[in-house]
């Protein structure tokens, strides 16, 4: 496999990026890089340390980076993933550095620990916070109860000053989201899987609405209306496809739709290869909108899908002969 | 009365899917088996997922039917948990 680390990747440009991933030879990792400067959306380095975690150190290879931005790999433990001696000092964080480096999370209680040590990381306000550790749990169980991926969840997040906004990137190499939706569905495509993972209500685990005891189908709904709701991007990409909900227009009234297909978006489904799945997501911080308010819109969409979904089912129709 | 208070068992963030399983068939289902009313104490909690309040209540109410609500109370409810709860109780009545 092979990964460019490219000038620019952030999710509003981050398409090249993962087209230009080679995932042939699945046993290889070969790194190349930007060579004056490297500036990433998290979800470019936890599709990177997931993937290291599937490789034998002997074979992986990263070429030497000279970008200024180096130190910054350094700091996020890019090369502790990559197994790779870096021979860059970094001094320890400065105030100014608000980030979550690379962490791999393998089960339940590490996950309400991160949490738990996250939000201090991040210098968030309580409001701020709380969408944030909101996502990171929904997206970390869903890895943890859904991928079947041996090496579980990786992730990262950074603070952006200038845009205000905090990033998050998480990645796991499990089955992806079409063999978990296929369990209870019939999908043809990843896309089609993808549609159907951000609708609310939908569950790989049972066809039933109401879900089981355990899963209800709303995660994905809720994290995709937040960042909806904030007018941010959320990608995710899983085998050959990728579903990115744009920035919405300022100014004008947000409505969620259980359809992400109906959200300003973009997609594709002739990217490379991805065995699981990746999730990317924006949090600007001036725009977070009250998680309560948020929730009233959520309630209102969900429950208007479902209602349509099953008088979609259970209708019948005249027959005429 | 059974009071349950979940703080000391979630911490101030309630998203721990394991934990809430754990309260509804360890203490909530035995009660309500016993024909006793049970309250779920938020005090000291000031979020939840949505994925911790339907590990917690969404069997319950698939087993026991909808009318269990009258036998469950939630106390000291901040408005986003209140929120959490009532989607969870909405599409659980949306079920099949």
């Amino acid at each position: 496999m092979k990964l460019h680390l490219p000038n620019s990747a952030f999710l509003g440009n981050i398409n090249p990026f993962l087209r230009a991933f080679n995932s042939s030879a699945p046993n290889k990792l070969e790194i190349t890089a930007n060579k004056r400067w490297i500036s990433v959306h998290p979800v470019v380095l936890s599709m990177i340390a997931a993937l290291a975690l599937t490789i034998k150190t002997s074979n992986i290879h990263c070429e030497k980076l000279e970008a200024a931005s180096k130190h910054y790999m350094e700091r996020m433990n890019l090369f502790k993933f990559l197994n790779i001696k870096s021979d860059i000092e970094i001094t320890e964080h400065e105030p100014a550095g608000r980030f979550v480096p690379l962490t791999q999370i393998t089960n339940s209680n590490e996950l309400t620990k991160f949490i738990t040590e996250m939000i201090p990381l991040l210098h968030l306000e309580p409001k701020q916070a709380e969408p944030i550790r909101y996502i990171v749990s929904e997206l970390v169980r869903n890895v943890l109860e859904h991928s079947q991926s041996e090496y579980s969840a990786v992730l990262c997040a950074q603070y952006y000053k200038k845009s205000n906004t905090i990033r998050i990137g998480i990645a796991d190499t499990g089955v992806g989201i079409k063999a978990t939706i296929n369990n209870a569905y019939n999908t043809k495509t990843h896309l089609e899987a993808i549609r159907l993972a951000l609708m609310p209500g939908i569950t790989g685990t049972t066809r039933r609405e109401g879900g089981t005891e355990f899963n209800a189908g709303a995660g994905l709904f809720f994290i995709r209306s937040i960042a909806k709701v904030n007018r941010d991007f959320f990608m995710i990409y899983s085998g050959d496809a990728m579903y990115k909900l744009l920035k919405s227009t300022s100014g004008k009234h947000i409505e969620l739709h259980g359809d992400p297909f109906k959200d300003r978006h973009s997609k594709g489904e002739d990217y490379p290869y991805w065995k699981g799945t990746v999730v990317g997501v924006d949090i600007s911080l001036d725009a977070t909108k009250e998680f309560s308010l948020l929730l009233d819109l959520i309630q209102e969409t969900y429950i208007k899908t479902v209602r349509e979904r099953k008088k979609e089912r259970y209708r019948r129709r005249a027959r005429f002969i | 009365m059974n009071s349950i208070k979940l703080f000391k068992l979630v911490g101030n963030f309630a998203e721990n899917k394991d934990i809430a399983r754990d309260i509804r068939i360890k203490k909530i289902i035995p009660a309500i088996e016993k024909g006793e009313e049970v309250t779920l104490d938020f005090e000291g909690v000031n979020s939840a997922t949505q994925s911790f309040v339907h590990a917690l209540i969404s069997d319950i109410i698939r087993k026991f039917g909808v009318d269990i609500l009258d036998k469950i109370y939630f106390k000291n409810c901040d408005e986003t948990i209140k929120k959490i709860i009532n989607i969870v109780v909405e599409y659980m009545q949306e079920m099949d």
